[in-house]
């Protein structure tokens, strides 16, 4: 994944506040800030996911002009092309085991990033019901307009592996 | 506001109510925020019978930005170092969820007071779905 361009903007910051119920006013109200050199809007923790708004591969969002594999009159969506592409990507089909997140500055409204992201490490644990489950870490690197790096994000997918057919 | 490393001793801890019966709404509301649109979050009929859950659940990292609420309310706003968590039990609509930050540490890091803090959120019937960690500034 790579985000060439993800402005932090407050109206964006203000909504994703909202929906993690957060109402403090350093998400919304620059002039809440006690010091002048504070009058800055800052993003919540988490704030930087949305930045798959900002990025053109990302799957799991309805595309203009393409079939969505979620439910319309039926439950599934048979001739969607991004369900095939889901399919084929172990990383999306998974579950999301851990995030992780580490910050070197403050994200501030006005800011903007662009991410590039990499592969971490892998492992594999023996499921509770036998199966084998397969963890892979991303590790994504959120840069501001002078090249700093802000946040460094570590997610962790797991996926699932049938368990082996009983021999006969 | 934020915490002071004078007046700080490892075993506090401070708990809040992030959610009381979760709507799927809420769900929806962070979907569009977050930009993620995976039909498991919000699309009941594709998640009973083509993905398999008995219903929508909230993003995993819905309930990672309501604990961030606990955790900045707690630390301050712009505080925190790290903060990373596990998923531990899916979150579905009508959970009631408290997180809790607990001091595990208070140290020194290049001239600057840091607090480390162990994290868990806990639905209504005490199920943990976060466990997690954060390191955070400290006033002098």
């Amino acid at each position: 994944m790579a985000i060439k361009r993800f402005p932090i903007e407050a109206g964006h910051v203000m909504t994703f506040a909202r929906a993690i119920g957060d109402n403090n006013p350093a998400y919304f109200d620059e002039a809440n800030a006690d010091q002048e050199e504070d009058k800055v809007i800052i993003a919540p923790p988490t704030f930087v996911e949305a930045g798959a708004h900002f990025n053109p591969d990302y799957l799991l969002r309805p595309k203009i002009g393409e079939d969505w594999f979620g439910s319309g009159k039926t439950p599934r969506n048979e001739t969607s092309s991004t369900r095939n592409k889901i399919d084929r990507n172990k990383h999306s089909s998974g579950l999301h085991a851990e995030q992780r997140y580490v910050y070197h500055k403050n994200l501030i409204v006005g800011d903007v990033l662009s991410a590039t992201t990499k592969p971490g490490k892998s492992w594999e644990k023996k499921g509770r019901r036998g199966g084998k489950l397969m963890f892979s870490e991303l590790i994504t690197e959120y840069r501001d307009q002078n090249n700093e790096l802000v946040i460094t994000a570590t997610m962790v997918g797991v996926s699932t592996e049938r368990a082996a057919t009983p021999k006969e | 506001m934020s915490l002071k490393f004078r007046e700080l001793k490892i075993g506090d801890s401070y708990s809040e109510q992030i959610c009381k019966n979760l709507s799927r709404t809420q769900i929806v509301q962070y979907a569009g925020a977050s930009g993620d649109f995976n039909p498991i979050h919000h699309d009941q009929l594709y998640t009973e019978h083509v993905a398999g859950y008995p219903s929508v659940f909230a993003h995993g990292m819905l309930t990672m930005g309501m604990t961030g609420k606990m955790l900045t309310n707690y630390v301050g706003d712009g505080r925190l170092t790290s903060f990373g968590v596990r998923f531990t039990a899916q979150v579905f609509p009508g959970a009631t969820l408290t997180a809790t930050a607990t001091v595990t540490e208070i140290r020194q890091e290049n001239g600057m007071e840091i607090v480390d803090l162990v994290i868990s959120t806990v639905d209504e019937k005490n199920v943990e779905v976060i466990k997690g960690h954060a390191s955070a500034r400290l006033d002098p």
